[in-house]
């Protein structure tokens, strides 16, 4: 049995006769980046899907912190579902429109019974910070910010949690050109400071030679050995 | 002190007079803007025969207003000023299809979801030349052939919606270069394709256009494409040109910090085994972008800029011509360094 993290052993997913993914495995260890990358379609985001257990596989383990998930139940799920948090392509698609910042990123400390009223504020504005957003911009909706501020949010959401590993779901490629660099500046202080696994899906081989440790590509649902 | 030359006026400097003759399309202090506020601010720029300019810049630095400025296609609401010359003919909108064309972001928008696609390339050549409904399908038959649509004669019989991702913006090229135009614009035509296939219409749409012997304007926001792909390059932030002039020169020796920076931030293109390449903070210009109703005064790029000074924030830049055809809209254009990689490392936040 390995120690790593995320221990994904022949994962199966499929949609009626379609096979998505096709018997893939990898894993990622503590404070480690894997990137995986292929063309669309190739089945990253339903690997993505069954890893979070947004969807659950037809076939494989899902090991993480030790503990197989795939046959756990909802219930047992629901306290180890805030330690591995999703960070999406859209930058906007991750907060809810109609929530004020501070309240998004309050919310999983409140659904996970962590809120306290008299430092919770600050313990808010902290994660907006630390992000490298002004806490001001808390009073902000997300259509008052801009693209990389809007994703920076989601990562202080993410945060919150207090995840050890964080899947991100092409984090920059829809960013500016001009504030991708930071944001990949952002996630690489968190990962030294915090020893946060990512699972990081981006097509630019550019930004995967330099911000990942390993990478594995898929192509049509399996894996092809680089 | 520091010595400054003297902008040079709104117009392109005639470093080109010489080629002025090859000048197919020319744009002079082009203005858009909407319920008084500004998107494109006084663009200046020449395509010339079988050139490649690569527009890019930010998102909302008005290079899809731009682009459909060339096209004669402005929004309702939009007010404009300035010219679009296509060879000197003012009037745009009666050239599109024929001597310009337009290669949209997304391919469905170009074409229609009710009539198989061989049909809409069939009507676009009858549209211009006299030819029979037989000659015009086969016309429509052999360009889908042309840009690689395996069985193009059933193909053409095919929906738009039968057609995958990439295989829909390869007919929108054939679309687009089907009646030999001088012009092709492409406006992002990739960005909503995977890596590989943006590999594959690029260079489909680079053979089209060499076929036609047309110019293309390029939009893009990746500096690879323009490295690849442009002879001419043209910087835009918020609605105006930062930086003009040949792709090698300008990568090369970019003069403005804007440039500069967005160059120093890309993850630098080493081995996959080099040590340390990993890991080490990118140079990042700070801050984001300004929207058209909120622009800082002076230089719009001042408050993100590392070489921003007093002048700048109170005065915005002219056009100078840093040599021969590169055009540079910054105050202190010759104290840039390069690399700036120095000048945009900042400490982590
Ligand atoms: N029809 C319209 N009405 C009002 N404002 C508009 C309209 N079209 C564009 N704008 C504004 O003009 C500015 C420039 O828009 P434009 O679409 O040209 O940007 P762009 O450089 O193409 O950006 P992107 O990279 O996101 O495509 C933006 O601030 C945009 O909000
Ligand atoms: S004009 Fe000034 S603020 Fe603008 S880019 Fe040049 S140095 Fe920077
Ligand atoms: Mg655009």
């Amino acid at each position: 049995m390995s120690d790593a993290l995320l221990d994904v052993r022949d994962l199966v997913v499929r949609y009626g006769t379609v096979t998505a993914v096709d018997h893939v495995s990898f894993t990622v260890d503590a404070g480690e980046t894997l990137a995986l990358n292929g063309p669309s379609g190739c089945g990253k985001s339903s690997t993505v899907a069954a890893v979070l257990q947004l969807r659950r596989p037809e076939g494989g383990e899902v090991r993480f912190e030790g503990r197989e998930l795939t046959t756990l139940a909802e219930r047992e799920l629901r306290p180890l579902r805030p330690r591995m948090q999703p960070v999406f392509q859209d930058p906007y698609g991750s907060l809810s429109p109609r929530h004020r910042i501070r309240d998004a990123v309050a919310e999983p400390l409140k659904v996970q019974g962590r809120w306290n009223p008299a430092d919770g504020p600050a313990r808010v504005a902290e994660l907006l910070d630390r992000v490298g957003l002004d806490p001001a911009y808390g009073d902000r909706f997300p259509h008052e910010l801009s693209g990389g501020q809007c994703q920076r949010a989601g990562i202080a959401r993410a945060l919150a949690s207090e995840p050890r590993l964080l899947v991100l779901d092409e984090p920059v490629s829809a960013l500016d050109p001009s504030i991708r660099a930071g944001v990949l500046n952002l996630l690489t202080d968190l990962q030294d400071e915090l020893g946060l696994a990512y699972l990081f899906i981006c097509h630019d081989r550019a930004v995967v030679r330099h911000f990942a440790d390993r990478a594995i590509e898929m192509r049509a649902g399996r894996l092809v050995t680089a | 002190m520091k010595s400054q030359s003297e902008p040079t006026s709104d117009v392109t400097p005639d470093v080109t007079s010489d080629v002025t003759s090859d000048v197919l399309l020319s744009v002079r202090d082009l203005r858009i803007a909407f319920d008084g506020v500004a998107a494109v601010r006084g663009l200046s720029f020449d395509v010339r025969e079988r050139e490649v300019l690569a527009v890019v810049g930010e998102s909302g630095a008005g290079k899809s207003l731009t682009t459909r400025a060339l096209l004669g296609m402005l929004p309702k609401g939009a007010t404009t000023s300035g010219t679009v010359r296509l060879r000197g003919e003012t009037d745009i909108a009666a050239q599109r299809g024929r001597r310009i064309a337009l290669v949209p972001q997304d391919a469905l928008s170009a074409l229609s979801p009710v009539h198989p696609v061989g049909d809409q390339l069939a009507a676009a050549v009858r549209s211009v030349a006299g030819v029979s409904r037989k000659e015009a399908r086969a016309r429509a038959v052999s360009a889908l052939d042309r840009v690689g649509i395996p069985d193009a004669v059933r193909k053409a019989r095919a929906y738009p919606h039968e057609y995958s991702g990439g295989m829909r913006q390869r007919a929108v090229i054939a679309m687009a270069t089907i009646n030999e135009p001088d012009v092709v614009v492409a406006d992002e035509p990739t960005t909503a394709l995977d890596a590989e296939l943006q590999e594959q219409v690029l260079r489909v749409l680079g053979e089209q256009r060499e076929a036609v012997g047309a110019a293309l304007v390029l939009v893009t926001h990746d500096l690879g494409v323009v490295r690849e792909h442009a002879d001419r390059v043209l910087v835009m932030y918020a609605g105006r040109q930062v930086e003009q002039g040949p792709t090698e020169r300008v990568l090369a020796r970019p003069r403005a910090p804007y440039t500069a920076g967005l160059l120093a931030s890309l993850p630098p293109d080493a081995p996959e085994s080099e040590p340390g390449a990993r890991r080490r903070r990118l140079p990042s210009i700070p801050g984001s972008p300004p929207t058209p109703d909120a622009l800082p005064p002076g230089c719009a790029f001042a408050p993100r800029c590392p070489l921003a000074e007093d002048h700048c924030h109170q005065e915005e830049p002219g056009s100078w011509t840093a040599d021969a055809g590169h055009d540079v809209s910054c105050h202190r254009w010759d104290e840039v360094p390069y690399p700036a990689t120095e000048l945009f490392l900042e400490q982590p936040v």
